[in-house]
């Protein structure tokens, strides 16, 4: 976190409007939170909130009748309870990826949006962890998930991918909830600080804990942001890949490939990143923040979705090589089964989204265009679902023994699920919109050229450079 | 000099922080650079945002954070082997896909996910630890000034406890700073 001139001869922008300051950012951050809720708040908050009801009664009614009310049938023995559970936390990727992975690189252009992507995470992972939850069928034993002692005097199986997803996703779930909360704590003390009423000044007081700016406390601070960012790193990697070995250890066609972790990593941005595309423009358009959140982080992230929308497109295409190339026959079906059979509309409904609609992004007034960037996200956000749909269930449905082979249909209470997943995730995510800061005021802050302490003086005093031995120190 | 300088009384208390308030993060800066070179050590900087380098300006070492960190990495670590070691290996002996009960391979996913919760636990309660947060009642909180710190004013304080601490000539050097105003503010504890 430092200030940020940008290099305008190798074509860089102002990070936010050039005529930002500090009072400036404070307020428009913080107003937000401060007035009351526009129009468009509300009517999205209540559409949100009731398919939250949805959800509660479609996962009420699984619990009292059980797994049979969702499609899931012999051959298909796992469809959108997994496909949603692998969709979600997928969304989340993109939030790790901007708050640690774009941190480490030193790509100041995050700070607007790391807040919102963070959010991002932490809403679809839970999202995410209730379908596991869910779909175990009794889940008044869903601690056998943990190795918890039980009255079986047995363990969970260590050796088991189910496990280690298990680890990986509370773990990932655990981590980013406290980088998040963490890169919180000025800002919380901000609103503190303009608060107007006891109410407010005792809960976001309560969540600053504290904070007075204080320079000892920024020095421990920034090392904890950069190690959390540095162990986030490695970890947004691993969880992806432990969710890919869930299918890649098993020994069924379509799932047995050594690509899945690197495959489903880069899906995983992608969709991630799809995402915050769009909850980014509904909420720069409700909220008017586009001083803030300016025309280059969105043609940058169009730029990182048409990269990853490439790699998927390349998994894709992979798989259909080694699918041949390997001269396994059932490897070889089911790819050819994908494409062409019962479920090949699902299969062209992902090539479209996933690898067609991001290759516009290669033109520079496409990806400025803030309707298509609109639409292209929305296209990803579908494709995205439909790929851990045909992963899932074309793998299933036609498996060794044609005898067993079927076809899968949703209920409506898999609908119902679906959607309520949507409404819980938009109800936490509006919620975060209106109470939290959703763009870093401290981080924004420091990327002002007025952040530098030599900001307006001329190139001349050695006695400046009293501070300079810590900054390689610091790394920042 | 026309700095203007106020007092916040408690009943029964006695000055213990001097803040001086400045509008650019260059001239809080200076101010921390002239106390330490005044040798002072218990003073402190309040900024809104991290200013770079400031750790410098007021001479504090490296932080110790990493070392925390490491040794609860190392904790995590040890704990997943132990847990995996005990439950599958030695009190219910699970033998799955023809593989030993301890099978060393199976058992790196897990021993990553807890080392990185573990460093993770060790950064965020290290760091509150470190800097004894939270801490909800601070001298510096008396002052309604000192509010714009989290917006866009720079503050140095400087702890009357201080050994360096001299009422006349510590006001005279930071007046010597150019802030916008100084307050002293009295604390009625200990």
């Amino acid at each position: 976190m430092s200030f940020h001139a940008p290099i305008r001869a190798i074509g860089e922008k102002d990070l936010v409007a050039p005529k930002s300051s500090f009072r400036s950012i404070t307020e428009a951050v913080s107003r937000v939170s401060e007035t009351p809720a526009p129009k468009g708040w509300w009517i999205a908050f209540l559409t949100a909130l009731s398919f939250t009801g949805v959800l509660g009664l479609a996962v009420g009614y699984l619990f009292w009748r059980g797994i049979g009310v969702w499609g899931n049938n012999s051959p298909v023995a796992w469809a959108w309870d997994i496909t949603n559970f692998v969709w979600w936390v997928g969304i989340g990727h993109a939030g790790t990826l901007i708050s640690a992975v774009l941190f480490l690189f030193r790509q100041k252009w995050r700070t607007s949006i790391n807040r919102f992507a963070e959010a991002m995470t932490i809403f679809a992972v839970i999202c995410a962890l209730l379908f596991p939850g869910i779909h175990v069928g009794r889940v008044w034993h869903a601690y056998y998930l943990f190795p918890i002692p039980n009255q079986m005097g047995a363990w969970p199986n260590f050796k088991s991918p189910l496990l280690w997803d298990v680890f990986a996703v509370s773990t990932y779930f655990t981590v980013s909830l406290l980088f998040w909360y963490v890169g919180l704590i000025p800002d919380f003390a901000t609103l503190r600080d303009r608060a107007k009423n006891a109410t407010r000044r005792f809960s976001y007081g309560f969540l600053a804990l504290g904070w007075r700016g204080s320079n000892r406390h920024w020095q421990t601070y920034e090392r904890a942001y950069m190690i959390l960012a540095a162990l986030s790193t490695p970890l947004v990697l691993s969880v992806h890949s432990v969710v890919s070995f869930d299918f890649a250890t098993s020994v069924e066609p379509g799932w047995h490939t050594t690509i899945f972790p690197p495959y489903f990593v880069a899906g995983a941005v992608f969709s991630g990143f799809a995402m915050v595309m769009t909850l980014l423009l509904i909420a720069r358009a409700v909220f008017k923040l586009t001083d803030l959140v300016t025309m280059t982080h969105i043609e940058l992230m169009n730029k990182i979705m048409l990269a990853t929308g490439t790699l998927v497109g390349y998994a894709y295409a992979m798989e259909f090589f080694i699918a041949w190339y390997s001269g396994n026959q059932y490897e070889r079906y089911v790819f050819i089964n994908r494409a062409t059979g019962p479920y090949a509309w699902a299969y062209w409904i992902m090539i479209t989204c996933n690898v067609i609609s991001p290759q516009l992004f290669w033109s520079k007034r496409l990806r400025t265009n803030i309707p298509l960037s609109f639409v292209v996200s929305i296209f990803i956000n579908i494709g995205m679902w439909f790929e851990r749909f045909v992963i899932i269930v074309t793998s299933l449905h036609r498996d060794f023994v044609p005898s067993s082979w079927g076809y899968f249909h949703p209920t409506l209470i898999d609908i119902g699920t679906y959607l309520g997943s949507l409404g819980l995730f938009f109800t936490l995510f509006l919620l975060f919109l209106r109470w939290v800061p959703m763009i870093a005021i401290a981080e924004l802050k420091s990327v002002l050229p007025e952040a530098s302490p030599h900001h307006g003086e001329h190139q001349d005093g050695a006695s400046e450079e009293h501070g300079t031995p810590a900054l390689a120190a610091e790394g920042n | 000099m026309s700095v203007e300088v106020t007092t916040i009384s408690v009943p029964g208390g006695r000055p213990a922080v001097v803040l001086a308030e400045y509008d650019s993060p260059g001239a809080c800066m200076h101010a921390a650079e002239k106390l330490r070179d005044a040798g002072f050590t218990r003073f402190d900087a309040h900024t809104p945002f991290p200013v770079h380098g400031m750790d410098g300006a007021m001479g504090l070492p490296d932080s110790r954070l990493g070392w925390i960190v490491f040794g609860m990495g190392l904790t995590g670590l040890l704990s997943a082997i132990a847990l995996i070691t005990y439950c599958n290996g030695i009190d219910y002996a699970l033998v799955v896909g023809g593989k030993p009960p301890i099978s060393y391979p199976s058992y790196v996913p897990v021993c990553f996910e807890l080392t990185v919760l573990f460093s993770a636990f060790g950064a965020v309660f290290g760091m509150l630890g470190m800097n004894r947060l939270p801490r909800h009642h601070h001298p510096v909180f008396e002052s309604d000034r000192f509010r714009a710190f989290s917006d866009d004013k720079f503050f140095v304080s400087v702890e009357c406890a201080d050994p360096k601490y001299d009422t006349a000539s510590t006001q005279a050097l930071l007046e010597g700073t150019h802030p916008n105003h100084i307050e002293i503010i009295e604390d009625n504890e200990s």
